[in-house]
């Protein structure tokens, strides 16, 4: 490995006092990825005693069946088809930074994405879960693929669940390689500065990459073409989750708006989740100089874009039920905000709706605490936005007999918390591995060295 | 009995610039004397060698064409063939129902117009390579931009020259 440089000093209000240079960006990218200190393996103790609580829950449910959790007749779908969505919603905002921003030419995303497109990967691998958690007999997790029975019945394609296992596993493939090919360019400047076995490993990695104008030319097409496939995928994704609600009869769920609902909210709650991720990820690496003060601000400005459209979202339901003159679907939204989940509801609410609102302030958007906080709040509004949607109209459908209150257990909540430190397991061992920041597209954004022309790059 | 001299070879040179101007330079000089087989190396992508070299367009979009087409169809083909497979009538929909079996094909199309891609970039780039390229410097991931020039012996020398003039840190043999 490089030997390790000072590190660049810190800003105030992130902004450089010089630009840096190509050097000083290798440099200080590569500096992330040197052997971990204490802090690193104490956060890591953290997150595996969590990860292994939840597996512990997990063994409880596989040993006594479903009847461990919290499950109450009719509501079968809790927690975990809750956080499933969520945990897919959050995917979202990587693509949206690395692909729809590139084709945009949105320069800022230089900074960000690389940790948006890891944090997508892993979201989708933990989203993956949830299904197979679902199931209760997890050892048949492979009947979700498409395969014929023994009698030769294939699975049937009508139905939102099997086109959710095709765009759950395209997502998830489609973003990996996303990522793995964005990587290349980046793990060939990182064996270029190690030595010994780490060479030889980055080497294999990088697949003989070596800069030339050959290689640039058809990977700068790859990518390109990538971000514009990637770019559809990511809105049918969300649009195919949300069908998952929306094609049954169940009221709150059977609605048109769902798939653009969802896909807001998707991309609302992973920009809040970038936030979450990179003001600890910049101040451990004293990245400062790199992920600046507009970069958050941009962030905090695509949340608060997406958290009006999803206001608008949640008025629209509100009005449909209303205007439809359905008495059921008028009484399951009433039952919503006033009903027995009116503390989840007034929680999203606030959560989705109203303190967004504060990032109208150019004085909160540019305050990085603050943004942690909103971000943080952010994330739980989202969690809550499922468990309404899934949870409350379950408990309130056609038949006043039918109705019930369901609330999670510590299993379901155990499990809930081996999920984010699984989460939070790959993405550490992402930013010790690979570099968490794309060297070369940060390159490209400086000035190139000896030349008037500004930087700016593809 | 005397050892026979040993002739020096020199396939190649390989130019070591600190500066985009500098090599951007010498690249045109280059290209101004015909020199066909030119390599450059450089840490990210720059539009000024490219209008340089000339490139044809990739043909990367053909692989993400024909990915993406074949995707379609076998998305299409799979849910079209197997719902025939065995005629059960679900939801009262008709066997043969193409706005949903639209997702399958959707979802193909991209996975395989992806990996189409993906697959053409590494053809194209002739990736991955296992053995060390002509003349390749590690620097040239980090700051500094390389040109590498082959020829006759005359026609190295003369390469050498131009890339001093234009400005080159290092000149070195590959």
């Amino acid at each position: 490995m490089a030997a390790a440089a000072a590190p660049a000093p810190a800003m105030p209000h992130g902004a450089p006092a010089a630009q840096p240079t190509y050097a000083d960006v290798t440099r200080d990218i590569i500096r992330t990825i040197e052997p971990p200190g204490r802090g690193w393996f104490l956060a890591m103790a953290g997150i595996l005693s969590g990860l292994a609580f939840g597996a512990f829950c997990w063994a409880r449910q596989l040993r006594w069946g479903m009847g461990v959790t919290g499950y109450t007749p009719p509501i079968f779908w809790g927690t975990y088809i809750t956080t499933f969505v969520f945990w897919v919603g959050i995917a979202h905002s990587g693509t949206l930074i690395s692909a729809i921003l590139f084709l945009f030419r949105s320069g800022w995303r230089s900074a960000v994405y690389r940790a948006a497109e890891a944090m997508t990967v892993f979201a989708v691998m933990t989203a993956g879960l949830f299904p197979v958690l679902h199931l209760g007999r997890a050892w048949f997790a492979y009947w979700v693929f498409p395969y014929p029975n023994i009698r030769g019945l294939w699975s049937n394609f009508k139905s939102p669940l099997v086109w959710d296992v095709f765009a759950i596993s395209t997502y998830l493939t489609v973003s990996a390689t996303f990522l793995f090919m964005g990587l290349i360019p980046d793990i060939a400047a990182v064996r270029d500065q190690a030595v010994g076995w780490r060479r030889k490993v980055y080497g294999l990695l990088s697949f003989g990459w070596r800069n030339s104008d050959r290689e640039w030319q058809h990977f700068m097409r790859m990518y390109l073409y990538l971000a514009a496939l990637s770019t559809p995928l990511v809105l049918s994704v969300h649009s195919v989750v949300s069908w998952d609600f929306a094609m049954g009869i169940v009221p709150g769920w059977h609605a048109t708006i769902f798939a653009p609902y969802f896909v807001a909210g998707a991309i609302y709650s992973g920009c809040g989740m970038v936030i979450t991720i990179l003001v600890p990820l910049r101040k451990a690496f004293q990245l400062e100089r790199y992920v600046q003060v507009r970069h958050f601000e941009n962030l905090a400005k695509l949340c608060l874009l997406t958290s009006s459209i999803v206001t608008y979202a949640y008025i629209t339901e509100y009005f449909v039920a209303w205007y439809s003159g359905n008495p059921i679907e008028r009484a399951t939204f009433y039952n919503r905000a006033f009903g027995d989940y009116w503390w989840a509801t007034w929680t999203m609410i606030t959560c989705n709706a109203f303190m967004p609102q504060l990032l109208w302030f150019k004085k909160i958007r540019t305050s990085i605490p603050t943004l942690f906080v909103i971000s943080i709040f952010i994330n739980i509004g989202m969690w809550f936005e499922r468990f309404v949607i899934i949870v409350s109209s379950l408990a309130h459908e056609f038949e006043p007999w039918q109705w019930a209150y369901y609330r999670p257990n510590w299993i379901e909540l155990g499990i809930i918390l081996g999920s984010f430190c699984w989460f939070s397991m790959w993405f550490m061992l992402f930013i010790k591995f690979f570099p968490s920041m794309a060297i070369a597209e940060i390159k490209e954004s400086l000035p190139p060295p000896g030349t008037k022309r500004a930087g700016g790059g593809h | 009995m005397a050892t026979p001299p040993v002739t020096l070879t020199r396939p190649g040179v390989v130019g070591v610039f600190g500066s985009l101007d500098a090599a951007v330079l010498a690249l045109r000089e280059l290209k101004s004397h015909d020199y066909a087989n030119l390599t450059v190396y450089t840490p990210v992508p720059c539009h000024e060698f490219d209008a340089v070299l000339a490139k044809k367009e990739s043909p990367v979009r053909l692989f993400t064409l024909v990915g993406g087409l074949s995707g379609c169809a076998l998305g299409f083909a799979y849910a079209i063939s197997t719902s025939l497979d065995w005629s059960l009538v679900t939801g009262g929909k008709p066997i043969v129902s193409l706005p949903p079996f639209v997702i399958i094909g959707f979802e193909c199309t991209i996975l395989f117009g992806a990996l189409a891609t993906v697959a053409g970039m590494f053809i194209n780039a002739r990736l991955p390579k296992l053995r060390r390229a002509a003349g390749y410097d590690p620097r040239f991931s980090n700051d500094k931009y390389g040109i590498v020039a082959f020829g006759g012996p005359a026609q190295v020398t003369a390469a050498e020259s131009i890339m001093r003039a234009a400005g080159a840190e290092e000149v070195n043999d590959v």
